[in-house]
């Protein structure tokens, strides 16, 4: 494992770390407040526990996922410090701004975690729903820091200097809108099946099933309404990447040769050597038509960038099958919903319906992860797009295997003790309920 | 607007310091409380610390932001050459931030919270001793950006007696803040008398450890205690300091929980701020003898100046909050 490796892959571990903590810890605030609102005007005593019970898991995603930003604070300087040294005053605007909505989150869960019976219960409310938009301005912010690195913008490079910086046009790169709104929607997505699948498991138990319902029915419309969305978002970051990353889309559809009428193709083997896709569905000119909405349009291949810019191909490929393809499962399940709700009331409590659910309750994450390798992987071997190379950005400190080794070990542990602190979390909810019940009767 | 960011880093840092210290301080006490004592304690830190531990660490993430983005050589030696000291405080970090919420957390209450304490108290350790090494390491002069070999580029600058002193120092002090602040806190009779013990034992600790920080500058060959003497405003300072901690000695018992705690935070922003001002403007001294200071490393023009707005714009948010919260969880409880 050589040291640029080994630092690639300690930054691809972390971030792939953060971003399913980040995605959970800044949506699920906006299901604990719908709770909370409801318990405030129906009064219902389970949207309170409901509350009660998902401000625990916030808690915890919002620690882990502050711990794991804060490790990528450092880690930006530990592994890639040519990178910073150029970058930082540039592409810092989203990351001051962005430790300001970060402060002002961890400020408002001080409030909300501990403020139960202390604040007027609309004030208290409303410290939650900052929670929830703070929350999505730092995730809106940091994408559009990552957005700087595909469409770097806010300088002048001239002979290897970076000059006449403009830090507020850098944040307004061409990159930030569709990449902000892509992932605003996934982490809606995947933290809304996330958790309506978790409850949907918990209501085939039979147990409570009135209170998993109510969480059920919060996660899957937040869910349902995001995968719906996230298409029209996924044309439109098509539509830009074709023509402001030719390299990225020409990977993403393992599309060699430029040409015009170009194909889509979905699934396949490709073949870097030969330049081709093996078992491949093609579908003639439907590239072009996503691409520049005309099934003539010309699509540039990798043909057109020298072999040493190539991204990998096979990895950003594959990866972007699997987000479509999930995507597309989650759209259906969506639909399924909807029709659920409008036409078949009596579906939504039987068993295949709540099963189909579970099985989708990873899917959001995966497709994610996947989308995220997309936009990664595609940028190679860039870390500035066609400014900077990711080889010549890389810290110079030798060993730096032994720091992945450890911090590998780290995120496993970690990631080991969250899934079973929330194993026991909802093995406990009857529990509290109970308690909670009986504390409810006796007061 | 260059001394914008300057003062909020400075801001950032001692803020960082005192209030992520006193929170670090909590679980150094841990080690050294006997078990039966230990709940009690555990108790106590919680409601004290546990309604603004979140937004303590923010202090750090902000300095980090401050750095990089205005101050980008600095950052990137501290980054290079201090990698393995920063990496083992990274560790800390996530070892107590995650301990001590997951102990909170868990539904349970079983032999699982043996590992999270033993996790909580040790980082709580690491972690600020780490951070004093790394400010050692900084002045220290032992940084060479023109080393060949592993241990004179990575190790060394920060493997010395004088970096390893400044961690043992802040270790001290993050106790010291953490015993005062508690002692205002204690309710029990039999818990007050112990954490008033603490906070002497601290106090003695603290001014031995920065005897060593004086000694192993000699040692280590680091200017630091002849050019102190011919400062007059860093003298008088550290003066005013040692007078305040005679001072909250002889009133830790009686003394109100305002007053002990003003004097400890006195007594930590004076010496920070004497050793502030003696190093300003310079944050990195080399082995060269040549400096990395705000002005020769800052990212000057309009990276600064927006810089220094988001800065302002965002304590316009961010303190009143932070003031209300701390206000908030002071006062008695109201309802409930």
């Amino acid at each position: 494992m050589d040291d640029l490796f080994a630092a690639r892959s300690q930054m691809a571990l972390s971030l792939g770390f953060h971003i399913i903590f980040a995605c959970i810890g800044m949506v699920m605030p906006f299901f604990m407040a719908t709770s909370h609102y409801k318990y405030l005007k129906t009064n219902n005593p389970l949207y309170l526990d409901l509350t009660k019970a998902w401000s625990k898991g916030v808690a915890i995603f919002f620690v882990t996922g502050a711990v794991s930003g804060t490790m990528l604070s450092f880690e930006l300087g530990l592994l890639w410090p040519e990178f910073m040294l150029h970058a930082g005053p540039i592409f810092g605007m989203p990351f001051s701004l962005e430790g300001t909505a970060f402060f002002i989150e961890a400020i408002a869960l001080g409030f909300f975690l501990y403020g139960w019976g202390k604040f007027k219960p609309w004030f208290h409310w409303f410290t939650g729903v900052v929670v929830g938009v703070s929350g999505l301005a730092s995730g809106i912010l940091v994408v559009a820091a990552n957005g700087w690195m595909n469409s770097p913008s806010g300088f002048d490079f001239v002979d290897g200097k970076y000059l006449n910086i403009d830090p507020v046009a850098a944040l307004f790169n061409d990159a930030w809108f569709t990449q902000a709104l892509h992932m605003t929607l996934a982490a809606f997505t995947a933290t809304g099946f996330a958790v309506a699948g978790i409850h949907a498991y918990l209501m085939l138990k039979g147990k409570y099933v009135d209170f998993h319902r109510k969480a059920f029915t919060i996660a899957i419309v937040f869910g349902a309404v995001a995968a719906l969305l996230q298409p029209i978002s996924g044309d439109i970051s098509a539509k830009d990447i074709a023509v402001r990353q030719p390299a990225k889309l020409a990977a993403m559809e393992a599309h060699f040769e430029t040409s015009k009428t170009a194909p889509l193709i979905i699934g396949g083997i490709p073949d870097v050597e030969a330049k081709e896709v093996n078992y491949a569905i093609k579908i003639p000119g439907a590239l072009s038509f996503l691409a520049h909405g005309d099934f003539e349009a010309e699509v540039i291949g990798l043909d057109q960038f020298p072999e040493e810019h190539h991204p990998p191909v096979a990895v950003v490929h594959y990866a972007f099958q699997i987000m479509v393809g999930l995507g597309m499962i989650l759209v259906g399940l969506s639909l399924l919903y909807f029709i659920s709700l409008w036409k078949k009331k009596n579906w939504q409590i039987q068993r295949w319906f709540l099963w189909l659910f579970v099985l989708a309750t990873p899917l959001g994450f995966i497709a994610l992860e996947a989308g995220w390798t997309v936009t990664e992987v595609g940028r190679q071997p860039w870390i500035i797009y066609e400014i900077m190379l990711t080889k010549d950005a890389v810290t110079p400190i030798p060993g730096i295997r032994y720091s992945f080794f450890i911090f590998t070990a780290i995120y496993i542990s970690l990631a080991g003790i969250v899934s079973f602190l929330l194993y026991r979390q909802i093995k406990a909810v009857p529990a509290t309920l109970a308690q909670n019940s009986k504390t409810n009767a006796d007061s | 607007m260059l001394y914008v960011v300057i003062i909020f880093l400075c801001l950032a840092l001692l803020m960082y310091v005192i209030l992520g210290g006193a929170d670090f301080g909590a679980g150094i006490l841990e080690i050294f409380t006997p078990t039966r004592m230990r709940a009690q304690l555990q108790n106590t830190t919680y409601k004290t610390i546990g309604p603004i531990w979140e937004a303590n660490h923010m202090w750090l993430i902000i300095a980090i932001v401050i750095l990089f983005v205005g101050f980008p050589p600095i950052y990137t030696t501290l980054s290079v050459h201090l990698h393995i000291p920063l990496a083992l405080m990274l560790i800390g970090i996530i070892g107590r931030g995650t301990a001590f919420v997951f102990r909170h957390y868990d539904a349970y209450q079983d032999d699982m919270q043996k590992v999270y304490d033993f996790i909580f108290t040790y980082s709580s350790f690491i972690t600020p001793f780490f951070l004093g090494l790394i400010f050692g390491a900084a002045v220290g002069g032992q940084i060479d950006p023109e080393a060949m070999g592993f241990y004179e580029a990575y190790i060394h600058p920060w493997f010395n007696l004088f970096s390893v002193s400044v961690g043992v120092f802040t270790v001290a002090i993050c106790g010291f803040l953490a015993s005062v602040f508690l002692v205002g806190e204690a309710k029990k009779a039999e818990v007050k008398m112990f954490v008033v013990r603490k906070a002497k034992l601290f106090i003695v600790f603290t001014v031995l450890a920065g005897g060593l920080v004086f000694a192993a500058s000699i040692i280590d060959k680091v200017p630091l205690v002849g050019l102190l003497l011919t400062e007059w405003i860093t003298v008088g300072t550290l003066v005013l300091a040692t007078l305040a901690i005679v001072f909250l000695w002889l009133k830790l018992q009686e003394g109100s929980k305002t007053l002990v705690r003003l004097l400890s935070g006195f007594v930590v922003s004076a010496i920070l701020l004497a050793f502030g001002y003696h190093y300003f403007p310079d944050l990195i001294i080399l082995k060269s003898g040549e400096n990395l200071s705000f002005f020769n490393s800052a990212a000057m023009g309009k990276p600064i100046d927006t810089l220094a707005w988001a800065l302002l714009i965002g304590s316009l948010f961010i303190l009143p909050s932070l003031f209300y919260l701390l206000y908030s969880f002071q006062k008695p409880k109201s309802v409930e």
